[in-house]
């Protein structure tokens, strides 16, 4: 047990180490603007006195990793300092919007991964099949096709074609919970359908994997039934890349979400992001970055933690 | 019933039964399952819905009988060692490889393909097609058919670049940590690791946001994302070379590392890195078509795939489809790519998902 314990440890220092790495990068790429923040962002035609008067405002005074450590500290609690272009804080700016981003992920990944799974397990079933062949160039497409393409077809059809669903994600407080899930569900069902077909491919690929091993090939040979093959015997060893298929590809959301929030005007932090990108408003673009990398590596690290506590061979050591 | 209800069935059974007399398992299958498929549609959604089978039915089967005489065709003509692997290929590999050719040739040829100039404004805002205008024009009049020749050479040239960019930086840099060793490769290896956990469009953004987005920034910015990729590829593969008795021999009679990496690892790792370097340009296209979509790409008034969706994107809510053509252009040439990339990571045994 300790071993595992271990390793997990061992890989949640790992993990650590990254973020505070990607921080310092998040941090330092915006020095190495030609000039200054101040001065990026009064333009050219800034009198000198405005400059000074920013400069002093956003503490550009102080030395660059004095102010990276105060950055750092206000980040751990929440605090990003205040947005250039329009002066609120930036909690305030992306504090909701970070919440209806993590709903439509969730809402995206609930439907997602059991659908998948099902689907993954009945075509690694009849593999070599047409099905099976049918199955690999929709797949194929579906990953292939720009999240905007998908997000766009839906839109033409189910709300502008058949009027079945709003085009527009725009939300309030008084929606119900239904009225919120119906509002979400074009843009939640193109997340599904990017990612779906990542991890069907992924959980088909990882079951016939297993198919070669010799235990496979005793089951088959004591008589079971093709599907109880693959569903008892198959399938929990393939947990542990399943797993690991599932935490990537929803990290694979974090940064498909992005796109998506445009194309459905959802108020997310995605939408955020690429507006203050486009008024290159720095403190705003930073604050997003770093909660975009922090989700993504977390959600890498849980992939790997699950591996390892998934793989019977370290939970039981010989 | 109307007489297209009828027809349609009766073929599909005909169709279905012809195919189970001649012991057709996988076609009688496909087209029986066509069959039950289209009655529970026809109840849903009545003679249209069915219509709309029957189309995506024969454009499936127009693809099929393209890829297969352009299959054929290149068999034709290429050297009796490449005919032989390409008559392993699948009707899917073809049909990528079609694709890849008609962009390769509307992008070069694309001054001369194109009725107008990319930037030309020849009609008014979204006016509807005509017999000048294929497509109709797009929200500042200019003809859509034209700019989407031109997109192909800018979208494609410009993921092009980019891909070849980090293709190299990425294999250069695996050669010459899996036959360096030691601290280099330490050294590289943590800062893929770096690189690789924060998400590529977010980096992208980040980048942009710094050095504005103009073409230089989105190239490089593009490359230093995918190259630890190709980086880590390169690495396992070559690592794989690097320690069998010929590299063993090259050494001991002296070879540089210049020598080991292009005349002993390089030829012997190809397979996976040209798998690889399709798969890279998928993404990387993606990525560009993406930041293009949002704002952040190629700047106007240069014609760009993704920069047309959005520009025309208002269209959509008036059940036009003029928007989407941009970026089922994006979508067909991705596809076709991982349709030929596909078949040589199944081909390339070294390599498997």
């Amino acid at each position: 047990m300790s071993d595992i314990l271990g390793l997990v440890a061992k890989r949640l220092g790992l993990g650590l180490i990254i973020l505070l790495v990607i921080s310092v990068i998040i941090f330092f790429m915006v020095e190495l603007l030609p000039g200054d923040i101040a001065q990026a962002v009064l333009g050219q035609g800034a009198t000198e006195e405005n400059v000074r008067n920013l400069r002093e405002q956003m503490g550009l005074n102080d030395p660059a990793y004095v102010r990276y450590f105060h950055w750092l500290r206000g980040a751990l609690m929440l605090d990003f300092g205040r947005s250039i272009v329009t002066q609120e804080t930036v909690m305030g700016v992306i504090g909701e919007r970070f919440r209806n981003t993590m709903f439509l992920a969730t809402y995206a990944a609930v439907i997602a991964v059991p659908f998948a799974i099902t689907l993954g397990v009945v075509v690694a079933l009849l593999r070599n099949t047409i099905f099976d062949r049918v199955a690999n160039v929709l797949t194929l497409t579906s990953i292939s096709s720009p999240e905007f393409f998908l997000g766009y077809i839906l839109i033409l059809f189910f709300s502008v074609k058949w009027g079945m669903f709003p085009a527009i994600a725009s939300l309030s407080d008084s929606m119900s919970f239904w009225d919120l899930l119906e509002r979400t569900f074009l843009p939640a069902l193109t997340l599904v359908l990017v990612v779906t077909a990542h991890m069907m491919r992924m959980t088909r690929a990882a079951i016939i994997n297993l198919l070669a091993s010799p235990y496979i090939e005793m089951a088959k040979l004591k008589g079971a039934p093709p599907w109880k093959v693959i569903v008892r015997h198959a399938l929990p060893n393939a947990w542990a890349p399943i797993i690991n298929v599932i935490a990537l590809n929803l990290a694979y959301l974090i940064t498909g979400v992005v796109l998506v929030e445009v194309v459905f005007v959802y108020p997310g932090i995605g939408q955020a992001l690429v507006d203050a990108v486009s008024k290159r408003d720095f403190p705003v673009v930073q604050a997003c970055c770093l909660i975009f990398a922090a989700t993504f590596i977390l959600l890498n690290l849980a992939a790997d933690v699950g591996a390892i506590l998934t793989n019977p061979r370290l939970r039981h050591p010989k | 019933m109307s007489i297209f209800v009828l027809s349609y069935y009766s073929l599909l059974l005909i169709a279905s039964c012809l195919a189970a007399f001649y012991n057709q398992r996988s076609a009688f299958l496909l087209l029986f399952s066509l069959t039950l498929v289209s009655f529970i549609v026809g109840i849903i959604g009545g003679a249209d819905a069915l219509r709309i089978i029957a189309i995506g039915a024969g454009v499936i089967a127009l693809a099929a009988m393209v890829s297969y005489a352009f299959r054929e065709f290149l068999i034709l003509i290429v050297s009796r060692e490449m005919a032989k692997e390409l008559r392993t290929a699948p009707l899917t590999a073809a049909f990528g490889m079609f694709v890849i050719f008609a962009y390769a040739i509307a992008g070069i040829f694309a001054p001369w393909i194109a009725p107008f100039g990319e930037a030309q404004v020849v009609s008014s805002a979204f006016a509807p097609a005509d017999e000048n205008m294929l497509l109709g024009a797009d929200q500042l009049g200019r003809d859509m058919f034209s700019r989407l020749i031109y997109g192909t050479r800018n979208s494609v040239g410009l993921a092009l670049t980019a891909t070849l960019l980090a293709f190299f930086m990425g294999a250069f840099l695996g050669l010459l940590a899996a036959t360096k060793g030691g601290i280099l490769d330490n050294f590289l290896g943590r800062v893929a690791d770096v690189i690789m956990s924060i998400p590529s469009l977010i980096f992208a953004l980040l980048m942009l946001s710094i050095f504005g987005p103009s073409m230089p920034v989105i190239i490089i910015a593009v490359s230093i994302i995918y190259a630890p990729r190709v980086f880590r590829l390169t690495r396992a593969v070559a690592g794989d070379v690097v320690v069998m008795d010929y590299i063993e021999a090259a050494k001991l009679r002296g070879e540089g590392t210049g020598y080991l990496i292009r005349r002993e690892i390089l030829p012997n790792s190809t397979a996976p890195l040209v798998a690889e370097f399709g798969l890279e340009f998928c993404f990387v296209f993606l990525l560009v078509a993406g930041l293009s979509f949002l704002g952040l790409g190629i700047q106007p008034p240069t014609a760009d795939w993704g920069s047309m969706v959005r520009e025309n994107a208002t269209l959509i809510s008036f059940g036009e489809i003029t928007p989407l053509i941009p970026a089922a252009a994006i979508a067909l040439l991705t596809v076709g790519v991982n349709f030929v990339v596909d078949w040589m990571l199944h081909r390339s045994s070294g390599l498997k998902e």
